[in-house]
């Protein structure tokens, strides 16, 4: 029977009920988690023997690079990245090539082959959002979605100038609703739009040139209009004056500026079953926090400024941040901050691409390697980690290495290990310059992460964060039936043998999708159906009509005619439209 | 009916403004330039292929859709290594397929790029490009610089829409707020239009450059650069002052300087020298795309194998190596046995060596007139006219993807798309390979 599976015996995590590494039984039935199986069901349904291995809900990946303009960008300028690392077609199977920016079948069977079964792209550049589309609609094994970057946009920064909320509001629904995707994200507001003269914004209160709105109205008039219509996840903050020494105060006071906001997703789904409240409270998500965590002036007395914010995320509860890790090796540095990425082309001198996309938004994508030798990219190693082991409650936090940008995603097991194993640290910083030790406090700290807090960052804590724990990221009754089986006992695991952390969630022993078994030891055996989340907000039809009105004239300093620049729903695989509820 | 914002699907600039009307066997066309005009009388033109036809014993006939689908699987399916040349008129939908049938067989994909662009895609491996969409140039650019393209003819709106004329927000006089440079060898319509005409000798266009870069980094370029490009070098300094002094320089380059000798070597450096550019002022680069989706073929071939043209699947997994996987090299090394040919009129624009060889192998071609490729193919597959007759998408110039719609239907019963085309051939060759 299709979607239907018993997975029994396993040590079962799933943290947003509070199941911490119990023996139980899991059943799905029609892709749903339910309570149990009936007589007529058992007969003939499949049945995993997890007895000695861990089960946890399917991993989600709240801020991954995966697709879309800027990404493919990387695949065309980076053959060098792609001969060595590939995979030949199989009978069910694409072929595909790319270590750091993999094409798109590779891409989802290597999340697939590591348990994860939902990803988000991280920045959807509204005029390009058809192209995002296209690469999610062609990447098999996840469930997506994508957040769309309004930081700089043009029409927004005149209403916010203009005071004009209400007409904000009705903007960023409409364009969720035309560009079919899922969330706020801000990059570098103000800067990018600078950026169009080849400027950058340094202060929480320089005004962007033409639009005179400072960075940190927009943050908070973000933040504000995010409530106002209800939308499932906090605005998606990437803070000023990234990757430069010193960054991390901006960062800190950038967190500061929505901590009144109250908060108020509204959606019209319907909650798998959890003991845990599994709604965001949090006005605020940034993201990468490691790159937004210089210390220092300069890269000569550079340090880590990581203690900074998670003094101020630990004694607040507004803020959610990822860590943006650095596993080292190669990377393909890639972020709508376009000016970010022109300062590494000045201290690398790398090949450098840059988009700036009219009226909206930017881009800027360079190759990178991470080398144990360098002091600032040890350091950084370490930084990434301090973000997560910092942070007392695991609930404030999730794991990414903003794949591409600290390192592929594929580094996700090594970076279980160093967080679950004292010994896996100490290991790198033999072999990684002394900065890692000398600039940053990752050397004291002893602590090493539980299975259980794994969980809450990799997958519990990614799906509450973005409001997709109605269905993600649990294993509650009602939730989608994805689950990762992993070849971990919990009852014999040494974490000193780190080795075996690493192997244990390379390749799940088995990741199941809506009930199905799709991947098992690193082989993909099953091509499942996905889905592609975006909100439809329902707002006022009056301010609606009156936007519009501005929007029709402003559109002739697009190239794209009005009637040719809205996403059909052509483009999505499965569109899935989540109803939100604005504040009347 | 009159129906508007049609796609127009004739260059890269993806006009997408287009009103037609169709009533009576005639159309009318609105806002399109010649090509895009004389494009769309193809849609009631007399001469459009009809009926699939193959060639049996050196004689043509028509038959049914069956028939040519039939003969054109068993063809592919019992080569060794087929070349699938998918053109950049159609849409990246039925380029995916054929992406598909190439890795499904073990043959090699290609499309117009490796014999257009290709040099620029390899330019920007070298370097990476700082480009922008095309309204960055339209709202801020006050330097518009045209080297080795002649805008005016080979996309006569592009001047007018994008480049040099619009009234763009911080543009408001359109061009009396621009300078316009052309670099050409030639007097083109483009250079006469501009504002300075830098006529360089042909096949100069590294040692400009290069001067040129020389003069950014502030040294004095050697004497010898002027008899070689034709160029004072003062006037070189006062093109580089120029750039410097302008709020926002907007690039665009042509196959004059991808085609020329240096090859992809001077996209490099014109590339590296406006990465270099910005750090005095706001400036981009950008190419001036020939056909409607030759930007399209890179994009999903990237992002579906991971490299942009000339994709070698023989040994099942993507390969890349221009010189060696593309077009005209496999032909001339006669390296395949069978080839696809869509959308594009291969046989007249590859050297004779190659195309003679293309003759001679067993070719199917999906077009939508004669030309000497369906002339020269064993079966053709008539064509359905992409932003016409279905709907799909394109991507501009500046790789912004565009979605068409159609304002009429495929006029066969057989077929809605060239996508549709392609599925029902991919069936056929699963069914035969799997049998």
């Amino acid at each position: 029977m299709a979607g239907t599976i018993a997975i029994k015996n396993g040590y079962v995590y799933d943290p947003l009920n509070e199941i911490n590494g119990e023996i139980m039984d899991i059943f799905i039935k029609d892709g749903k988690v339910v309570t149990e199986l009936s007589g007529a069901d058992m007969k003939d349904v499949k049945e995993i023997d997890a007895k000695g291995k861990t089960v946890m809900p399917g991993g989600v990946d709240s801020h991954s690079h995966v697709a879309g303009a800027k990404v493919n960008v990387g695949r065309m300028m980076r053959p060098e990245d792609h001969y060595k690392f590939y995979q030949k077609r199989t009978p069910l199977t694409h072929s595909g090539c790319g270590y750091s920016v993999p094409s798109v079948y590779l891409g989802g069977y290597e999340y697939s082959k590591m348990g994860y079964t939902t990803v988000f792209e991280a920045a959807v550049p509204p005029m390009e959002a058809r192209h995002t589309h296209e690469e999610m609609r062609s990447t098999p094994m996840l469930d997506m979605g994508g957040y769309l970057v309004l930081g700089n946009n043009w029409f927004l920064m005149r209403y916010l100038k203009e005071g004009d909320v209400d007409k904000a509001a009705a903007y960023i629904s409409w364009m969720m609703k035309t560009h079919k995707t899922y969330g706020i994200k801000c990059v570098n507001p103000g800067g990018v739009e600078n950026w169009g003269w080849g400027e950058n914004v340094s202060a929480l209160d320089q005004a962007n040139i033409h639009f005179e709105v400072t960075p940190e109205e927009m943050i908070k008039s973000l933040a504000e209009l995010n409530e106002k219509l209800g939308i499932p996840m906090p605005v998606h903050l990437h803070a000023n004056n990234l990757g430069h020494p010193g960054c991390w105060e901006i960062t800190r006071d950038s967190l500061k500026i929505p901590k009144n906001v109250k908060t108020k997703p509204n959606t019209d789904v319907e909650w798998a079953e959890t003991k845990r409240n599994a709604k965001r409270h949090e006005s605020v998500y940034l993201t990468h926090c490691q790159f937004n965590a210089f210390g220092g002036t300069s890269w000569r007395d550079f340090e880590s400024g990581v203690k900074g914010i998670t003094d101020y995320v630990n004694s607040n509860d507004h803020v959610v941040m990822d860590s943006g890790c650095v596993p080292f090796g190669d990377a393909t540095v890639m972020t709508g901050d376009g000016p970010a990425i022109h300062d590494l082309y000045v201290l690398t001198g790398h090949k450098w691409s840059n988009t700036d996309v009219e009226c909206e938004c930017g881009s800027g994508v360079l190759p990178f390697e991470y080398l144990k030798s360098n002091p600032v990219h040890s350091s950084q190693w370490a930084m990434g980690l301090e973000v997560l082991l910092y942070v007392t409650d695991a609930w404030k936090s999730i794991m990414t290495t903003d794949s591409p940008n600290g390192g592929p995603f594929i580094k996700y097991p090594q970076v279980i290990a160093w967080l679950m194993s004292n010994k896996a640290r100490q290991d790198t910083f033999a072999e990684c310059h002394k900065w890692a030790q000398d600039r940053t406090g990752l050397g004291g700290e002893t602590r090493e992460m539980t299975l259980n807090e794994i969980a809450i960052l990799t997958r519990a804590n990614p799906a509450r964060t973005i409001g997709m724990s109605y269905r993600k990221g649990t294993l509650g009754i009602g939730a989608d039936g994805d689950v990762a089986i992993y070849n971990i006992d919990p009852k014999k695991l040494e974490v000193n043998d780190y080795e075996s952390i690493i192997r244990g969630f390379e390749n799940a022993a088995y990741t199941i999708k809506a009930g199905e078994v799709v991947s098992q030891m690193g082989e993909i055996v099953a091509i499942p159906e996905k889905n592609t989340f975006y909100t439809d907000i329902a707002t006022d039809a009056d301010d609606e009509k009156r936007m519009l009105e501005d929007v029709k004239k402003w559109f002739k300093y697009y190239t794209l005619g009005f009637n040719n620049y809205p996403t059909p729903e052509k483009y999505l695989a499965n569109p899935t439209p989540i109803q939100v509820n604005a504040e009347k | 009916m009159v129906f508007k914002n049609i796609i127009c699907p004739v260059c890269g600039g993806s006009c997408d403004d287009i009103q037609v009307e169709l009533k009576d066997g005639k159309i009318d066309v609105q806002n399109a330039c010649k090509m895009g005009n004389a494009k769309f009388q193809e849609v009631v033109s007399h001469h459009r292929i009809l009926k699939p036809t193959i060639r049996e014993n050196g004689k043509v006939k028509d038959v049914s859709w069956d028939e040519a689908l039939e003969m054109a699987a068993d063809i592919l399916v019992n080569s060794k290594r087929p070349l699938f040349f998918l053109g950049s008129e159609t849409s990246c939908e039925a380029q995916e397929v054929g992406l598909h049938m190439a890795e499904y067989l073990g043959g090699l994909a290609d499309s117009n790029a490796t014999i257009c662009h290709g040099p620029t895609v390899m330019g920007i491996q070298e370097s990476g490009m700082v480009g922008a969409t095309a309204g960055q140039a339209k709202n801020r650019a006050d330097m518009i610089v045209y080297w080795g393209v002649n805008a005016l003819e080979s996309m006569p709106r592009h001047m007018s829409k994008y480049g040099v004329f619009p009234r763009g927000y911080w543009t408001k006089r359109g061009r009396f707020d621009r300078t316009m440079v052309t670099v050409d060898p030639r007097v083109t319509p483009t250079a006469v239009a501009s504002d300075l005409h830098l006529q360089l000798n042909p096949n100069s266009d590294y040692e400009l450059l290069s001067a040129l870069f020389t003069i950014l980094n502030g040294r004095e370029p050697h004497p010898s650069v002027e008899e070689i490009t034709g160029i004072p070098i003062s006037v070189m300094k006062q093109t580089v002052e120029m750039m410097k002094e302008s709020n926002y320089v907007s690039i665009y380059v042509g196959l004059g300087v991808s085609s020329s000798y240096g090859k992809h070597r001077n996209i490099e450096i014109a590339l590296n020298f406006v990465k270099e550019m910005n750090n005095y002022t706001k400036c981009n680069i950008g190419a001036l795309r020939g056909h409607c989706n030759v930007a399209g073929f890179n994009q999903i071939a990237s992002y579906l194998y991971g490299y942009p043209f000339g994709l070698d699947f023989g040994k099942g997994y993507p390969r890349y190596n221009p010189g060696e996987y593309t077009t005209v090299d496999v032909l001339r090394e006669k390296d395949v046995d069978a080839a696809f040919v869509m959308s594009a009129d291969l046989v007249n624009h590859i050297p004779a060596d190659s195309a003679k060889y293309l003759a001679e192998i067993p070719m199917i071609c999906l077009d939508i007139a004669p030309c000497p490729s369906t002339t020269a193919a064993d079966v053709v597959l008539p064509g359905v006219i992409d932003a016409m007759e279905c709907d799909g998408t394109f991507y501009r110039l500046d790789n912004v993807p565009v979605y068409f719609e159609p304002f009429t239907d495929s006029p066969f019963p057989e077929t809605k798309s060239n996508e549709d085309t392609l599925k029902q051939l991919f069936a056929k060759i699963k069914a035969k390979k799997e049998a």
